[in-house]
């Protein structure tokens, strides 16, 4: 079996949102718009106060309550762990919006252009009509991760058959690939590593690690 | 905490149903709930055409409002597609026979063919039922937002239905005061049921402010007010006015309540994480609580 998660580092994440930026630029999202964000969190009271920077977006859960309550059965789940929205069957209810503990669906229900009234070439360029008044979200660029795949490329190591987050993180903070493979580079990141999963007593199962220590190894 | 970051990690407002949305909750609860209470009323032999009537127009006027809030409303057919998990299948599945067997009895009650109308009636109470029970685990199913999802709400959706439209009924028959009245008992508990269960089990602070400030509302407005006019109208019969204004401010204060849930206090999980990085030489804590949330 094959499952496909991302991985991200919070020691190395700088928040510097290059993820977010090449998000856009790979999907052609509209302003406002972001399937892949990286939140910002402070804990702790001053003068004793650290901040984190937690990139986040669908998660990809084993359990997608999305999928479950979407009654055109437009969102679904694929073997490898990826899921998808079938543009062409969304009815666009919003339902899946209030069913996602990530709040990494949208919906956009008119063009929206970044300056103006008019789009930009590559807005024009990039612009797809499926996408109006249906849900959307990270895809972990599943298109890509196929054609890759179809090239007999390795998700997550050859960069085009890798998310474009990854492939833009400027150090290194996330990392995508396939947990039942023991040798993949996501496997060996979360056995040498301490993490978690965000939200889990939802009972989501979310395909979205964080990594916060390095895992003490038996001598 | 005031969010000070526009990347910040405090549960929002959610903005994907507005006020159309609500509206099929406000219509279809007490639409569901009026045509109960006319097949109760119908058995004990009180008039019941021009409330069922008025039942089944409810429903339709919340589900017409969905029409308008979906984003491809001409694809609308396709919310059949999913009826092996998705409570809004289920919703529309129980919908297309409701409007049948509802027409089917008021054509047979307005001919005057009254064990078919009853009969007919008693299917569509019976769809009425099945109707409100998948509303409220719609709200269940919504788990990202916390004051949907808490199992607590369920039996509040399920009763406050059953007054809002009781309370309707009284509006034609005030002789359905005490049924009104001992609904209203049952939902003030389910209420405060809800209530604890979101205190006991945390939710955003913002849904909690304004779930306390509407509970007052409700407390004097749509449980209290209603609950003396009623109880007045059961000790003073010649007055059936009581009953009525009693039964339309339970229902009133009902859908408000329904309204305020949907497009006020429904706010997102927001982000949050269990603990801290280790950077350099540093080392983790624990990340104390959720941003935003309390528990009261």
């Amino acid at each position: 079996m094959t499952r496909y998660v991302m991985v991200a580092d919070l020691r190395r994440c700088v928040g510097c949102q290059t993820c977010t930026a090449a998000c856009k630029l790979a999907n052609g999202t509209p302003p406002g718009v972001m399937w892949r964000k990286v939140v910002d969190i402070e804990v702790g009271e001053y003068p004793d106060v650290q901040r984190v920077f937690v990139p986040t977006g669908c998660q990809h859960c084993d359990e997608p309550p999305c999928v479950s309550v979407c009654p055109s059965t437009a969102s679904e789940k694929r073997e490898d762990g990826f899921v998808t929205i079938d543009y062409d069957i969304c009815i666009g209810c919003g339902y899946c919006i209030t069913a996602c503990p990530y709040e990494a669906r949208h919906k956009v229900d008119a063009p929206i252009w970044a300056y103006g009234e008019q789009p930009m070439r590559h807005e024009q360029a990039r612009f797809d009509e499926r996408k109006l008044g249906v849900a959307q979200k990270c895809t972990f660029c599943v298109d890509t991760v196929d054609a890759g795949l179809a090239k007999g490329l390795k998700p997550g190591v050859d960069p085009d058959a890798t998310p474009a987050c990854v492939n833009a993180c400027i150090g290194r903070a996330m990392a995508f690939g396939d947990l039942d493979d023991p040798d993949s580079n996501v496997s060996r990141l979360l056995r040498e590593n301490k993490h978690f999963r965000m939200h889990e007593d939802i009972g989501t199962g979310p395909g979205f690690y964080y990594l916060w220590d390095k895992e003490e190894l038996p001598l | 905490m005031k969010p000070i970051l526009a990347s910040g990690p405090w549960p929002r407002l959610q903005r994907a149903w507005d006020v159309r949305a609500a509206c099929n909750f406000m219509g279809g609860g007490a639409g569901a709930g009026l045509i109960m209470a006319s097949f109760v009323g119908a058995l004990v032999g009180q008039t019941w055409l021009a409330s069922a009537c008025l039942g089944l127009a409810l429903v339709g006027f919340g589900l017409t409002m969905v029409f308008f809030e979906i984003g491809r409303p001409w694809r609308s057919l396709n919310v059949f597609l999913h009826p092996q998990t998705s409570w809004m299948t289920r919703e529309g599945v129980v919908a297309v026979p409701l409007f049948g067997s509802g027409a089917i009895a008021l054509a047979a009650g307005w001919l005057g063919w009254r064990e078919a109308a009853i009969a007919a009636l008693a299917l569509t109470s019976l769809l009425a039922v099945g109707f409100l029970y998948c509303q409220a685990r719609i709200l269940r199913a919504a788990k990202g937002i916390p004051t949907w999802r808490n199992p607590a709400l369920t039996p509040y959706i399920l009763i406050t239905g059953l007054t809002e439209g009781t309370g309707l009924f009284a509006a034609f028959h005030p002789s359905a005061a005490a049924v009104v009245l001992a609904l209203l008992i049952l939902r003030f508990i389910a209420w405060r049921r809800y209530r604890r269960a979101l205190g006991q089990s945390g939710a955003p602070e913002a849904s909690l402010d304004v779930l306390d400030r509407l509970a007052r509302w409700l407390l004097i407005g749509g449980h209290a007010l209603p609950g003396l006019l009623l109880g007045a109208a059961l000790l003073l019969p010649q007055w059936p006015a009581l009953a009525v204004f009693g039964g339309l401010l339970a229902a009133f204060f009902g859908l408000y309540a329904k309204l305020v849930l949907i497009t006020r206090a429904a706010r997102t999980q927001g982000f949050a994480i269990p603990r801290t990085p280790v950077r350099g030489r540093g080392s983790s804590r624990q990340a104390a609580s959720r941003p935003g949330w309390a528990s009261r």
